[in-house]
């Protein structure tokens, strides 16, 4: 050990590089909070790091793909049997779809207006990393060359899963709506009441709290979006109310909602670019 | 260096850290994210006292922004957080390398928790503040396996020859 002493006296400049290093960061991070001049360099920073994503993704891959390796006839056999039940329930009930898209589109017509039902959706899949503890974050496999975008809204087959935070080349972080730092208009699906859900950090709750004790919401009802603020489309479900807490103290509700998209089951979701109708 | 070269040495440090990275990446339960110890940090300490010529501040930036990007947290943050363990844990390093194992531990445990104040500090500027107990479970854990960490890096150090 005592040939290491030596060594130790060779760096007499090391609070200077730390306050000089402490400073970069900062800068760094203001720069990347403002959001428009760092995330080009992001990106193609980010593809150098894909590779530890990759393997960390591995086991996860390899276990899977085991699992459909030793899957017997017969729960594949099984599987098929209830998707095609699955499939010809969806087809029937998209026929009634289709018909009412029109009529909806021939009414909006009617009445002037532009608005668009359709969008078109890309199936993304999880690249299944855990990110850092108590943010909510995914990684997506889809980027910059499937034409994904900052705010595109992700969803599944349930509800509003969250929107694309950062995109990179190969692949996107999406941020879902239980990040703490998230929150999107909605709008009560009964009564049309609107107002604004956020991110808790928990991954199966979500907090409505700007509601007073006047508002009519009771525990079971649905949000879905209201389409404000440009990002997410109008008419998808997005939680449903858990829990009311009336706190004659308090000026607002304590209100907890559940995500309806299966935020931690899932390991495909949907990306869409709202308005843009076809699917691929 | 003694016939030992320095590429060699670079190539086993970068070698832990990578696989630091895998073990902070490799996906797990949802209830297990909170007992997640921050191996990076782990093996950044134990670099910055057992390799003080070779490992020190500009790594710690470095192993941070890389973690800043792998989690895509703000480009900085961990960085920041990382630079400022790296700087006691290199200034500390004779005082550290003389502790009992307890204590030694300790120290561990404070850097974690420095570590983890500064990202928090940080995500409550830009206002992600919903923070919980269970956050600083992960220093704790850290500190709990910091001997094992100590045991199999000091080996694979006299392996490598690293000073």
């Amino acid at each position: 050990m005592t040939d290491l002493f030596g060594r130790a006296i060779r760096r007499p400049s090391s609070l200077t590089r730390l306050v000089l290093l402490v400073a970069f960061s900062a800068t760094l991070m203001v720069l990347d909070h403002q959001g428009n001049h760092l995330p080009k360099i992001r990106a193609t920073l980010a593809v150098l790091v894909y590779p530890i994503q990759f393997a960390a993704a591995l086991p996860v891959r390899a276990s899977s793909w085991v699992s459909e390796l030793l899957a017997t006839e017969k729960t594949l056999r099984e599987r098929n049997r209830r998707l095609q039940a699955e499939r010809s329930a969806h087809l029937a009930r998209l026929q009634k779809l289709e018909a009412l898209e029109a009529e909806n589109a021939r009414l909006r017509d009617l009445l002037g207006s532009a608005e668009r039902v359709a969008d078109r959706a890309v199936v993304a899949e999880l690249v299944q990393v855990s990110l850092e503890p108590f943010t909510r974050k995914i990684v997506v496999n889809k980027g910059k060359r499937d034409e994904v975008y900052v705010g595109q809204p992700v969803i599944d087959a349930y509800g509003i899963v969250g929107q694309i935070t950062e995109v990179g080349v190969l692949t996107s972080k999406s941020t879902l709506i239980t990040d703490p730092g998230h929150a999107i208009s909605v709008v009560l699906n009964r009564n049309g009441l609107r107002t604004v859900v956020f991110g808790t950090g928990a991954f199966d709750r979500v907090s409505v709290p700007y509601l007073t004790p006047s508002a009519d919401i009771q525990e079971g009802d649905l949000l879905v979006s209201s389409g404000m603020g440009g990002n997410f489309p109008p008419g998808y479900p997005v939680a449903q109310v858990t829990e009311i807490i009336r706190d004659a103290n308090e000026a607002f509700l304590k209100i907890s909602a559940k995500p309806m998209a299966r935020l931690n089951y899932g390991k495909e979701v949907l990306l869409i670019w709202p308005g843009r109708s076809g699917r691929t | 260096m003694n016939g030992i070269s320095p590429m060699r040495s670079i190539t086993v440090i970068s070698a832990t850290f990578l696989v630091a990275y895998l073990l902070i990446l490799l996906p797990g339960p949802e209830w297990a994210a909170q007992f997640r110890p921050n191996w990076v940090g782990l093996v950044l300490i134990y670099w910055c006292i057992a390799a003080p010529g070779r490992v020190g501040i500009g790594t710690g930036w470095l192993v941070g922004i890389i973690l800043d990007l792998l989690y895509g947290s703000l480009l900085g943050q961990h960085a920041l957080a990382m630079v400022v363990i790296a700087f006691i844990a290199h200034k500390l390093h004779l005082q550290i390398r003389m502790f009992p194992g307890w204590q030694q531990a300790a120290t561990v445990l404070v850097l974690l928790v420095i570590n983890q104040l500064l990202v928090l500090w940080v995500r409550g500027v830009i206002g992600e503040t919903a923070t919980v107990w269970p956050y600083w479970t992960s220093s704790i854990v850290g500190m709990v396996i910091w001997p094992l960490v100590f045991v199999i890096l000091r080996d694979i150090r006299r392996r490598g020859h690293i000073q």
